[in-house]
């Protein structure tokens, strides 16, 4: 993992920021209320700041789950046709990786954010809040990383450590080389 | 008024059948220039249409789960540098929303002095600008290890360029006065699925564009109307359309499509994450797959090149299978972050041949081969690849994917 590489940018933007902050040149637009921005902003961050009140468990979530998921993704998460959910872990170095929830996405934070935000397709924002932790809660019980009993809420979840959480690295192009050695 | 229009385009379909009728009578013969001029496609009409004889069209795959969401531009038949609107590649995630521009808001908030919300008209009001630029799913030409497709709409169709004209997002983010800490920004989506990314607040103060024009006209539905991202020589993914929400940030909110999706398996189980530019690419149009040269003799090669980093410095065809490589010629303008076309003449000696292009940009970066790019990325990645494309000319003129 190279953090590093997006700290410098980091640092830069801080100040690039700083020099920017000024009164506004054209005055065109409105103020928005702060009830108008919470009712907005459904956006979740990896430290779960935004979560929501509520909370669920993986034996809520089956039910769940077997009504408005099951459909799409199948029984046990693994049938498809979309998206598969459920297993894959120890494939991703081999010649058929399996990515899935449990052995790809690197934050337990962003199941919520997706479910929440673009799930049931055939009616995203449907779900309670309840329900969207006990949908995650039944996706990461179903693969192995929490227990069936474990109440998921916006204490909890953000804390999980997901399996593939160390496996992205930022971006290293250029990254070839040409046969005869010069710079790709 | 309008129905004297209309009364115009019927008498000019049924002029045009007649005149059909007339020709196909006289004995099979094609008809000269003297009758091609008596044909009428009517008068004047409000929206204007194509000749009724091209049939140029976005194409897709059909898919087993019934959903289809990407259609690819036919770059076989493009010329110039600019991508009819009604022809631009799609690619959306959660279908097309019909969004009425005048109920339609934008939120800008997070780490700044002064959240604001605009309409589309207020927009409109403040100082805009009209860039031509490409955008170019991540996902085309694929690494050709998963598959590859025959033609170069198939290989290469998730490219297009157009003139965006909208409000640069600097500007916006003045306005409402970014503070101390932000590093990045959280856009997202009106579609069905509130599409998200994140975005370092550095790409946003250099030349982003909040866009609400596109070639002259309005955004397409299917380019994000009434109002998209339009973020220069990243992947297209990240150029957020039907753009509902800006939230400033100090990190990047690791959603579904920039750590599920959009991220390249490497060969040691480790994924690359937030690999925005769009290298060096060229590809030829003319001939490509599935084309057909009648016989031996003179043809302008040509073809399209782009870079996420810039503009593109040279562009070199081989006809030989890559033996040797000669300069094509860029027509002008050469622009940063669109599309270049270049020319090649060349005269086809009836054998077979195999011709491909590479492209410099301008800072400096050549497109690679297949295996130069598996060699270090392997056969699982999906995205990112600027690799060269082959097409094999056979004796009989037929035109195929030679890295099939």
């Amino acid at each position: 993992m190279r953090w590093s590489d997006l700290l410098i940018p980091a640092v830069f933007l801080v100040v690039c920021a700083a020099a920017q902050a000024q009164s506004p040149a054209y005055g065109v637009g409105r103020t928005p209320s702060a009830k108008a921005i919470r009712a907005w902003d459904i956006a979740i961050g990896p430290e779960g700041k935004e979560l929501p009140p509520g909370k669920g468990t993986a034996k809520e979530g089956a039910t769940i789950y077997a009504q408005r998921c099951a459909a799409c993704h199948g029984q046990t998460g693994t049938e498809g046709p979309f998206s598969r959910l459920v297993g894959g872990q120890g494939t991703l170095n081999t010649n058929r990786p399996v990515k899935t929830v449990g052995s790809y996405w690197p934050f337990a934070t962003t199941i919520w954010d997706y479910i929440n935000r673009a799930m049931p397709d055939d009616k995203p924002g449907s779900l309670s809040a309840d329900q969207v932790y006990a949908v995650t809660a039944f996706l990461l019980y179903r693969n192995g990383i929490i227990q069936e009993s474990d109440v998921i809420d916006a204490k909890s979840l953000p804390k999980i450590q997901m399996p593939n959480r160390n496996g992205f690295v930022s971006d290293p192009r250029p990254d070839w080389k040409t046969p005869s050695g010069g710079r790709n | 008024m309008k129905s004297s229009r209309r009364r115009f385009l019927k008498d000019g379909a049924i002029l045009t059948g007649l005149v059909a009728g007339t020709v196909q009578s006289a004995s099979g013969q094609t008809p000269g220039p003297e009758e091609a001029a008596h044909r009428s496609a009517g008068f004047v009409r409000a929206i204007g249409e194509r000749s009724r004889l091209e049939t140029s069209a976005r194409a897709w795959s059909d898919s087993s789960t019934g959903r289809v969401t990407s259609s690819l531009t036919p770059l076989q038949n493009s010329k110039g540098m600019i991508t009819p609107s009604m022809l631009h590649f799609e690619r959306h995630h959660a279908r097309v929303p019909d969004i009425d521009p005048r109920q339609y808001r934008l939120l800008i908030h997070g780490l700044v002095d002064r959240p604001l919300i605009f309409t589309v008209a207020e927009l409109e009001r403040l100082p805009s600008v009209s860039r031509i630029y490409f955008l170019e799913c991540s996902g085309n030409s694929r690494n050709p290890g998963r598959g590859n497709a025959e033609t170069v709409q198939g290989t290469h169709g998730m490219t297009s360029c157009s003139e965006w004209t909208g409000v640069p997002l600097s500007l916006l983010l003045q306005e409402a006065g970014v503070q101390k800490g932000a590093s990045w920004l959280v856009a997202e989506g009106a579609d069905a699925a509130k599409m998200t990314r994140s975005i370092p607040l550095t790409k946003a103060m250099d030349d982003i564009l909040v866009a609400y024009g596109q070639n002259g006209g309005a955004l397409r539905p299917e380019q994000g109307y009434p109002l998209r991202l339009l973020i220069p020589g990243w992947e297209g993914n990240i150029s957020i359309k039907w753009l509902r929400q800006i939230k400033v940030v100090d990190q990047p909110y690791m959603t579904r499509e920039e750590t599920s999706r959009y991220t390249d398996l490497m060969p040691d189980g480790r994924a690359r994450q937030f690999t925005f530019e769009m290298d060096a690419k060229s590809v030829i149009t003319f001939p490509s797959g599935g084309q057909n040269l009648p016989g031996p003799g003179f043809y302008e090669i040509t073809g399209l090149a782009w870079s996420g980093r810039g503009a593109i410095r040279r562009v070199e065809v081989s006809t030989d299978g890559g033996a040797s490589w000669q300069d094509a010629q860029l027509q002008e303008p050469v622009l940063r972050f669109a599309h270049t076309r270049f020319r090649f003449a060349w005269k086809w000696d009836g054998g077979e041949a195999v011709v491909q292009s590479r492209c410099i940009d301008e800072q400096g970066g050549v497109q690679p081969t297949v295996d130069d790019l598996i060699r270090v990325r392997g056969r699982s990645y999906n995205y990112h690849s600027n690799h060269i494309q082959a097409w094999k000319i056979n004796r009989n003129g037929s035109v195929q994917n030679a890295l099939v």
